[in-house]
C-alpha cells in the first residue's frame, strides 16, 4: 500500500506585507518586496500557497560597527566607514533584496549623532539605493521616538519598514509610520503573548494588520535558537488557524545574533581546535538563518556576504518544492 | 466557541414589532450589537406570532445581509419556512433544526445537501425529550447514521443533546453535559455539538449565572457551538476564556478584545 502523507488544512493565511514604492506608486525604488501570504507551515507547497519566497535584507550601519569580527568587516571592505558605499555594495554586489539600515550612531552611549544628520543618511541611502528599504532605531525608546519620527517623514512615500516598537513604547513611532505610509516592526522578547499584546495595542491605532512585522527574537545556534524557534513556530500554528493577531510575517535580526556568538567570531588563534574563524563565523550565520527559514521567517537580516549567498541559493532550492 | 446570537426573535417584543411595521432598522441594529459583542453567526426566527413566516424570514435575511455577511441560522420547524430562507441566502446558512425523526431529516437533509447548509440534529423525537444519556445516544446515532447515508458531510452536522432548565430536570444535567462529550465518540470524523443555552435557566431567579456556568461545564465537555444572548458579556467573556484554558487560542492580555475583533 502506498504511504499516504496526512495533510492540515488551515483557515488563514499570513498577511502580506509589501516593502517599498516604485516611482508610479509615489516612492523611487526600483522594485518592491512582498513578503508573507503563506497559506502552509514553511515549504509545505501542498498544504496551501506560499506566494512569496523569504527574502534577505543585508544590515548597514549609520557608522563604522566597532564590535564586528574582521571576518565580517573585510568581507565588506573599506565601504565599511560609508553607509551610502556599503549600501550600494549590497544591492550590486551582494545581490540583497532589501537594505536594512540600523542607526547604531543614534544611541546616546555611542555617538549619539543629531538628528538631521541621522535623516541625511537615510535619505542619502535612499538616493543612491534602488531597493526598498528596512531603518531600525538604536534600541533606546527615548532617542528612538526623537530620531525614528524623523526618518520616517524625510522617507514618506518609500513604504519604508521601520522598527522597532515595544510594549511599554509604541505609541509615538506608531503614530508616525501609520500618518507617513509605512510598515512598522512589532518586538516582542520571545514571548508569544507580548507578541499578540503588542498587535493588539498596535492595531487598536488604527494600523493595518498587513502594515506589521513581528520580530519575535531570536537567539543563535547555540544561544537560545530551539527556544526561539518553538515561539515562532507556535505563533505561525495559531496564525494559520485563525489567530489574526499573529498572522504577519516574521523578521529576524539572524546576522546580529549569530555574529555575537563566540563560536563565530573567536579566532583560530585562541581555539585551534575550532578551525578557520572565516568558515566557522559563515556557516555560524548561515546555519542560524536556515533553521529560522524553517520557523517561518519571512525576512532574514543578514551581515556577511557569503553567507547570504549560501542562504540565498538555499532558499531557491526550498522554493522549487 | 462558534456563538450564535439568539436574539434576533419575533418572540421578542422589539422584533415582532419590527417584523410587523418593517422596520429594518432594528433587525440591523440588533444584528451589529450581537456581532460587535463576539456573535460568529446569528440565529433568526420569525417568532410564534407571525403570520406569513415565509416572508417573513426573507425579509429578515435579507435585512441582515445588507449590514453583515456572518453566517444566518435559519430557526424555524417548518421546512417550507426554512427552504424559503435558504433561497435567499448569500453566505452559508446553518438550518435550525431537525429532530431525529425520519420524516423530517427526509425533508431537511436534502435542502442542506442543495444549498450546502450546516445543519442542526436535536436528539428529540415524536416520543419526546429523551429522558437519559442512553436515549440521547440512541438519537444521535439515528441521525449520524441518516446523514451519513446520504452524504451529507458529517462536520457540518451540529448535535444538540437538549437542555432542559435546571429547575426541573435537575437530574438530567450531568447526562447532557456527558452527551456533549459522548456525542464526538459516534463517529469519525465527529460530529459538532451545540445548545441552544438559555433553555438551562428558564424559571430560575440566576439566570444569567446558571447560563453562564453551564455553558462553561459544557465547553470543558467538547461543546462547539451555544446558541445564546451574546450581550450578556460576563457569559461570553466565560465562553472566551473557557476556549483559553483549553488551549484553544494564544494568552495575550487583551484576549477578550482579540476574539471579539477577529
Amino acid at each position: 500500500m502506498a504511504l499516504e502523507l496526512v495533510k492540515d488544512k488551515w483557515v488563514n493565511a499570513v498577511s502580506v506585507l509589501t516593502i517599498g514604492a516604485t516611482k508610479e506608486e509615489g516612492g523611487s525604488r526600483g522594485r518592491i518586496v512582498k513578503c508573507g501570504g503563506e497559506e502552509s507551515l514553511p515549504f509545505l507547497f501542498s498544504e496551501g500557497k506560499i506566494p512569496h519566497r523569504p527574502v534577505i535584507a543585508m544590515e548597514v550601519l549609520d557608522v563604522e560597527p566597532d564590535d564586528w569580527p574582521r571576518t565580517l568587516t573585510s568581507a565588506i571592505g573599506p565601504a565599511i566607514k560609508n553607509p551610502v558605499e556599503w549600501a550600494q555594495k549590497c544591492e550590486s554586489e551582494f545581490k540583497a533584496d532589501l537594505i536594512c539600515l540600523r542607526l547604531a550612531g543614534a544611541h546616546p552611549d555611542a555617538q549619539n549623532k543629531p538628528v538631521d544628520q541621522l535623516v541625511k543618511v537615510v535619505k542619502d541611502v535612499l538616493k543612491a539605493t534602488t531597493i526598498p528599504l528596512i531603518i531600525v532605531g538604536c534600541g533606546e525608546d527615548k532617542r528612538d521616538n526623537e530620531v525614528l519620527p524623523q526618518c520616517s517623514q524625510a522617507a514618506k512615500g518609500e513604504k519604508v519598514l521601520i522598527g522597532e516598537v515595544v510594549q511599554e513604547n509604541y505609541k509615538t513611532l506608531t503614530a508616525s509610520v501609520l500618518a507617513d505610509g509605512h510598515s512598522i516592526i512589532a518586538q516582542s522578547p520571545i514571548d508569544i503573548n507580548i507578541a499578540k499584546q503588542l498587535n493588539i495595542l498596535i492595531t487598536d491605532m488604527s494600523m493595518p494588520l498587513d502594515r506589521v512585522a513581528i520580530n519575535p527574537t531570536v537567539g543563535a545556534l547555540g544561544y537560545g535558537l530551539e527556544y526561539a524557534y518553538s515561539i515562532m513556530e507556535r505563533a505561525r500554528l495559531a496564525a494559520l488557524s485563525g489567530d489574526k493577531m499573529l498572522a504577519m510575517p516574521f523578521i529576524s535580526f539572524v546576522g546580529y545574533e549569530a555574529w555575537r556568538a563566540k563560536e563565530a567570531k573567536a579566532l583560530v588563534l585562541e581555539f585551534p581546535k575550532w578551525g578557520s574563524e572565516l568558515e566557522r563565523g559563515i556557516t555560524w550565520e548561515a546555519l542560524t538563518t536556515t533553521a529560522f527559514l524553517q520557523a517561518g521567517a519571512d525576512i532574514m537580516v543578514m551581515r556577511h556576504p557569503k553567507s547570504v549567498e549560501l542562504v540565498r541559493n538555499h532558499i531557491e532550492e526550498l522554493m522549487r518544492g | 466557541m462558534f456563538i450564535i446570537g439568539e436574539l434576533i426573535n419575533g418572540m421578542y417584543k422589539d422584533i415582532g414589532k419590527a417584523i410587523q411595521t418593517k422596520d429594518k432598522s432594528v433587525i440591523q441594529q440588533k444584528a451589529l450589537e450581537q456581532i460587535k459583542a463576539g456573535a460568529d453567526a446569528l440565529d433568526v426566527n420569525c417568532g410564534p406570532a407571525s403570520k406569513d413566516p415565509v416572508n417573513d424570514i426573507q425579509w429578515l435575511i435579507n435585512a441582515i445581509q445588507e449590514v453583515t455577511d456572518k453566517p444566518i441560522t435559519i430557526d424555524s420547524s417548518k421546512p417550507k419556512v426554512v427552504e424559503a430562507g435558504l433561497k435567499v441566502l448569500k453566505g452559508r446558512a446553518i438550518i435550525n433544526s431537525t429532530t431525529a425523526d425520519e420524516e423530517k431529516l427526509e425533508g431537511l437533509v436534502p435542502l442542506a445537501i442543495q444549498y450546502n447548509a450546516k445543519l442542526i440534529g436535536l436528539t428529540i423525537s415524536k416520543k419526546g425529550i429523551p429522558q437519559n444519556k442512553d436515549q440521547r445516544l440512541e438519537l444521535a446515532a439515528g441521525i449520524i447514521a441518516f446523514v451519513q447515508e446520504k452524504g451529507f458531510p458529517i462536520e457540518d452536522l451540529y448535535l444538540d443533546p437538549i437542555v432542559m432548565p435546571v429547575n426541573v430536570a435537575q437530574a438530567q444535567m450531568r447526562d447532557i453535559l456527558e452527551s456533549i462529550h459522548d456525542f464526538k465518540i459516534i463517529s469519525d470524523p465527529a460530529p459538532k455539538t451545540v445548545v441552544g443555552l438559555s433553555n438551562v435557566s428558564q424559571g430560575t431567579c440566576q439566570r444569567s449565572l446558571v447560563n453562564k456556568t453551564f455553558l462553561i461545564m459544557a465547553v470543558g465537555f467538547g461543546l462547539d457551538a451555544a446558541i445564546l444572548d451574546p450581550l450578556d458579556k460576563d457569559l461570553v467573556d466565560g465562553a472566551i476564556t473557557s476556549d483559553l484554558i483549553l488551549n484553544k487560542h494564544i494568552y495575550c492580555d487583551s484576549y477578550l478584545d482579540a476574539y471579539r475583533k477577529k
